[in-house]
């Protein structure tokens, strides 16, 4: 018995001097990243909603605080202002703004989708070295200014701009268009900025893609385009789903492109953000802003990581 | 029938990738145009390369915006490889899907929310512990760095899952320490996604307008602040200039690169 207990003690003496014995290395390498996303990643989310219950008020920083503590009369004054969320459902041009960037959003990822498909498809049916300068062809863009190739687009779409003089020159139109400052040009910069981020998922996917499949259809009668529907897409579809959340999220908030090439009409909630901040100096409803675009987006924004999750599993 | 679709295919791709690179020689044939006007065509020139390396503001934001993505590209490195090793190599630890959350959402989140976010936070901490002072460089270096961490921590975590562990064992076995082992076996084979995470990084933050301009303070306005602003404004002839000298940096690069990866192929 008291042989037993012996080996008790020991083996709990054992067990404290692991614990004393941290691996020190491993938990500063999952530490100091982790510590860091905390600080300014997640924390600040919590900044903006409590600044998004207080008042808008005429200070540095422009808003006031949700606590008043004052120690001599000993009392503490919670004080939130759910004024900007009334306000954001109440103004209908805020509700506008949400749901024009969603549509805006989702129209510009199907016709990403539309140009995105027979490059990605060709691409993944190339081979060798055709491959490599096809799919360098796709991401060198990207690596250019994104500003940059906005900017381009203006000066293509201006009423004085090159596809006005062509149209013009061939005699399909009499009078320059008026293609800048509509939303047909947001369109054109958002398929354009966010074209490699939908071609590269979705060459992945296809590059998978077994074509005996395709054949077996085309052997049992399937006509081309029934084909493509009945075995191409449903294969394709972790690409297809992996490319259009990762324009259709960014794409809602998008500030840039509706402010260069869209029109003052062009209602977009990121621009609304950016005016509520910087036009209005109005930070509490800007936060506000922010966390009801972050609600709506929160669902699409989990699927990503269920969708890279997915691939690593494959 | 084939061929049919065969050519329908190719003819669609073609327009495709004539989309995306009319821009940008677009771009580059007007910056040598003597005219201002863009539409009218006043000769070849390089007239405003001169004025763009005379436009004083245009040279100090680049100046800034270089040792911006420099140290922020250097700072996410360091920070995204040891995410993607915590989370490729770690096993399990507390938080780990909260932590892999924090990694895949900056990916995609609207940049307006993060710049807000940032910069609300900033002022919050200033009130609180009195750092950091202002807003200026540093909130700067600060918001990229967390952003593109993310970006090198997806690239790293996917090297590291394309490899087994029986490298890494078998160092072990040999009796290496955990550090060696990582700096002898490990970072070795994840290099190519180090440097590639480290381009890319550079190359977001260098191309950053929204996020630098909500953290950014006076007088500190990068490369793309400057632009956007003299962009609002109309064309400018300077911008195309500046644009032609990017976009040949960037093939430079993106040939050396390719060029080094044919000579060593990439194990796999």
């Amino acid at each position: 018995m008291t042989q037993s207990t012996g080996t008790a003690v020991l083996e709990r003496l054992w067990q404290m001097s692991r614990l004393g014995n941290v691996n020190w290395g491993r938990l500063m390498v999952i530490a100091v990243p982790y510590f860091w996303l905390a600080l300014f990643f997640f924390i600040p989310f919590l900044v903006v909603f409590k600044i998004s219950l207080s008042e808008s008020a005429i200070a540095v920083p422009p808003y006031t605080d949700l606590l008043d503590l004052d120690l001599e009369e000993a009392y503490l004054n919670i004080k939130i202002n759910l004024g900007n969320y009334l306000f954001l459902w109440e103004d209908s041009f805020y509700l506008d703004a949400y749901l024009s960037s969603i549509k805006i959003a989702a129209i510009s990822t199907v016709l990403t989708l539309i140009v995105a498909f027979p490059i990605a498809w060709l691409i993944a049916r190339s081979e060798g070295n055709t491959r490599t300068i096809l799919l360098a062809l796709v991401v060198l863009p990207f690596w250019t200014s994104f500003l940059l190739r906005v900017y381009a687009w203006m000066a293509l779409l201006k009423k004085s701009g090159p596809i006005n003089d062509i149209l013009m020159a061939v005699g399909l139109i009499d009078q320059p268009l008026q293609m800048l400052q509509t939303d047909f040009a947001v369109y054109i910069g958002i398929v354009y900025t966010y074209l490699p981020f939908m071609v590269l998922p979705l060459y992945t996917a296809l590059e998978k893609l077994d074509m005996t499949l395709v054949e077996a259809a085309a052997d049992l009668g399937y006509r081309p385009i029934q084909s493509f529907f009945a075995v191409i897409v449903p294969m394709a579809l972790p690409g297809i789903v992996a490319g259009c959340l990762l324009v259709f999220i960014p794409v809602v908030g998008e500030y840039v492109i509706p402010s260069l090439l869209g029109g003052s009409d062009t209602l977009m909630i990121g621009r609304v953000l950016w005016d509520e901040f910087s036009i209005n100096r109005d930070w509490p409803m800007a936060s506000a802003v922010a966390i009801v675009m972050l609600v709506i987006l929160v669902v699409p924004i989990t699927l990503v990581r269920n969708s890279s999750k997915q691939e690593d599993a494959a | 029938m084939s061929n049919q679709r065969s050519w329908l295919l190719m003819s669609t791709s073609a327009l495709g990738f004539l989309f995306l690179y009319l821009p940008i020689f677009s771009l580059v044939i007007y910056s040598f145009n003597e005219s201002k006007l863009v539409t009218v065509w006043g000769g070849w020139s390089l007239k405003w390369y001169g004025e763009l390396f005379r436009n004083e503001q245009i040279v100090n934001a680049a100046m800034l915006s270089f040792k911006v993505a420099m140290i922020s590209a250097t700072l996410a490195v360091i920070l995204g490889t040891m995410a993607g090793f915590a989370l490729q190599r770690l096993g399990r630890f507390k938080g780990k899907m909260m932590f892999s959350g924090w990694i895949s959402a900056p990916l995609v989140m609207p940049d307006v929310i993060t710049g807000l976010s940032l910069l609300l936070l900033f002022v919050a901490l200033e009130s609180l512990f009195g750092w950091p002072a202002g807003r200026g460089t540093l909130t700067i270096i600060i918001a990229h760095t967390t952003f593109c961490m993310a970006y090198v921590a997806v690239i790293v975590q996917s090297r590291l899952a394309g490899f087994d562990e029986t490298l890494e064992e078998a160092a072990m076995d040999l009796g290496a320490r955990p550090s060696s082992l990582f700096f002898l076996v490990t970072l070795p084979l994840i290099m190519p996604a180090v440097l590639s995470g480290w381009l890319l990084s550079f190359t977001m933050s260098l191309d950053d307008l929204v996020i630098a301009s909500f953290v950014s303070g006076p007088g500190n306005s990068t490369l793309p602040m400057v632009i956007f602003s003299k962009v609002r404004l109309g064309v400018t002839p300077e911008v195309n200039a500046l644009a032609t000298l990017m976009i040949l940096v960037v093939a430079i690069g993106v040939f050396v690169a390719m060029w080094q990866m044919r000579k060593r192929p990439e194990p796999q």
